[in-house]
């Protein structure tokens, strides 16, 4: 920002005299904040359909509403939400013990080389999967993990029992982990590696003529250094702990059934804009995303109990 | 034991290196393989990819049957035309919308500017919902239209705000000389500001040129014509769905196997990413942590 000298004269003028004299920036700035109003914070208006008997053809305003009904499928325990809910919980379980310190343990590794020249290959090629979209990503674990793909070609080759582990509801969870850390791990490392930089070296020679190992350095200089961004990063991933990956369900979920399969953003996908539920499965979005604010909020709070930063200071 | 010193820090041990080296390895094999695997098997030779039952690591010969296939006015082919469609056109309108609105948000004294920083802001912590987002979408009429595609994600609020670090840390004296010469705001804008933000505009237009190029959710979501299909949905029905692709989708007579047509959809797809790829991985470190850093 420009630091200014004294006051600025416009700073005196009436509101309106202001905006007057910034229309040039008002135009500059309005198509970009309608499409933002439009498609961001307009929809929140349509989550009044959750309290609506909704009926496509009546649209929002000639629908009747019908109270908290859309809400019973989750206070009653409906099997099938539950499913979903259960799903979910699990697949968001399995990403905050495996996916989550992946990236971590990657950038201490990285950070440990010594030649930079091969720190930059191997980076340059572990960032590259996360510009592919799920659809290419899922066709790639197909193609090497199917039916014909790679593996059971190597394994019949070499007269060995076949797995196909695509289309397997029993691996699916694993699978669809792997994916996640097959796609998204390499890119993960920058903020970590950009934070392991900022630690000050003079803090490592300390520990070491105090004669720490290198193990003890990484535990007493290294994670503490780590500790702010790794908050941040839990506290946000906390806000999207219901939303798993979408897109890449909804692509294998023929493969498997739903049983496995169904998190809340297909229950929602399949139910709404799919089943015609629409009333139902928009109560289920909006619980899902009012959960996903309570808990970034409440473990802001527990953060900040902690002395720590967090996403947002107090 | 004395250990080498290099730089003031010891050297690890030798089986330590050995096995840093070995993850690495591992690591990058297990991304590399499924692309080599992919483009080999594309221009695979018939006779090669039926005796390996499908996959190819490395072809005996190289044949492009199934990319002439691909190329000869079916299915695949409208479908590349609308992917680069809604990726050019898309990306020219994010940027001209975006860098509008950056630019306004870096002006200092923009009467309107704190109220529109903290739209754009929070908007980024929350995500609308799939059913209300439906709903707009069929409000606005752009049901079955291309414009879905790029309508409801034309501004990033993320790419703003880089885009506004970026123009608030120009030389503020620039702007300022350009005042005093006579110039407004469009011509401060399209003949300083612009011209010097030249890197910032190709990395942010690439990230907005991969998004649309991988978008896939929108055309699932508000397209049931296959005509308008782009690539992502076409990979989704004929690759990962495994529908055949017959004579009549494709607009030719000769017909390559469906593992090298299917693996050269693939190649298709990946392709443009893999040519600006060098580029975006020379900036985007740096913009990513522009943005995180001044978000």
């Amino acid at each position: 920002m420009l630091q200014r000298t004294k006051p600025h004269p416009a700073q005196q003028l009436s509101l309106g005299r202001r905006l007057l004299r910034d229309r040039v920036l008002l135009l500059f700035a309005l198509p970009g904040t309608a499409l933002i109003l439009a498609f961001h914070y307009l929809p929140l208006l349509g989550n009044v359909i959750a309290f609506k008997d909704y009926q496509p053809f009546l649209g929002i305003g000639g629908s009747d509403w019908s109270g908290w009904d859309n809400f019973a499928v989750i206070f009653n325990g409906d099997p099938a939400f539950l499913q979903a809910l259960k799903n979910t919980l699990i697949l968001t379980g399995l990403q905050a013990i495996l996916v989550f310190p992946a990236p971590i343990l990657l950038a201490l590794l990285l950070n440990s080389l010594f030649s930079e020249r091969i720190k930059r290959i191997v980076q340059s090629i572990l960032y590259l999967p996360h510009f592919m979209s799920w659809v290419i990503v899922v066709a790639l674990f197909q193609q090497m993990l199917g039916g014909s793909g790679l593996l059971n070609n190597y394994l019949r080759a070499h007269d060995l029992a076949t797995l196909d582990i695509i289309g397997n509801s029993e691996l699916f969870r694993v699978l669809v982990t792997s994916q996640v850390i097959w796609k998204d791990t390499g890119w993960a490392t920058i903020l970590f590696l950009a934070a392991l930089s900022q630690i000050d070296s003079q803090l490592y020679e300390a520990a070491s003529v105090d004669g720490a190992s290198r193990m003890r350095q990484v535990w007493h200089v290294t994670m503490p250094g780590l500790r702010g961004i790794i908050i941040l990063l839990f506290i946000l991933k906390l806000g999207d702990s219901l939303t798993v990956g979408f897109e890449q369900i909804i692509l294998q979920q023929q493969a498997v059934g739903r049983d496995v399969s169904e998190v809340l953003d297909t229950y929602v996908y399949n139910n709404g804009v799919l089943g015609g539920a629409w009333g139902v499965a928009a109560a289920v979005g909006l619980v899902k995303g009012l959960v996903g604010v309570v808990l970034v909020l409440a473990a802001n709070k527990v953060a900040h109990i902690f002395g720590e930063q967090g996403v947002y200071s107090r | 034991m004395t250990r080498r010193i290099v730089q003031g820090v010891p050297v690890p041990s030798w089986p330590m290196r050995a096995f840093k080296g070995v993850v690495l390895l591992v690591f990058c094999a297990v991304v590399i393989l499924p692309f080599v695997g992919v483009i080999s098997t594309s221009v695979a030779p018939n006779k090669q990819i039926n005796e390996s039952g499908g996959l190819v690591l490395l072809p005996d010969s190289v044949n492009f049957a199934a990319y002439k296939s691909l190329f000869a006015g079916g299915v695949v082919t409208r479908a590349l035309f609308v992917s680069i469609f809604v990726t050019v056109i898309g990306t020219l309108l994010s940027l001209t919308v975006s860098c509008l609105l950056a630019y306004a948000l870096s002006r200092p004294g923009f009467s309107a500017g704190r109220p529109i920083l903290l739209i754009v802001l929070f908007s980024m912590l929350f995500s609308p919902g799939i059913i209300p987002m439906y709903l707009v979408v069929k409000g606005a009429g752009l049901l079955d239209s291309l414009w879905a595609l790029i309508v409801p994600t034309m501004v990033s609020a993320f790419n703003v705000i880089v885009l506004r670090a970026f123009f608030s840390n120009l030389p503020g004296e620039i702007t300022e000389s350009a005042r005093i010469d006579g110039a407004g705001e469009l011509k401060t804008f399209g003949y300083i500001v612009l011209p010097l933000s030249k890197a910032v505009l190709s990395v942010i237009g690439l990230f907005y040129a991969v998004s649309y190029w991988n978008a896939f959710f929108g055309a699932l979501l508000y397209l049931n014509d296959s005509k308008l299909w782009p690539l992502q949905l076409v990979l989704r029905t004929y690759v990962i769905n495994d529908t055949q692709l017959g004579s009549a989708d494709l607009g030719t007579e000769l017909l390559p196997p469906q593992a090298s047509i299917q693996m050269a959809i693939l190649v298709i797809s990946i392709v443009p990413i893999l040519l600006v790829y060098p580029f975006l991985q020379r900036h985007f470190a740096k913009g990513v942590l522009t943005g995180a850093v001044k978000g």
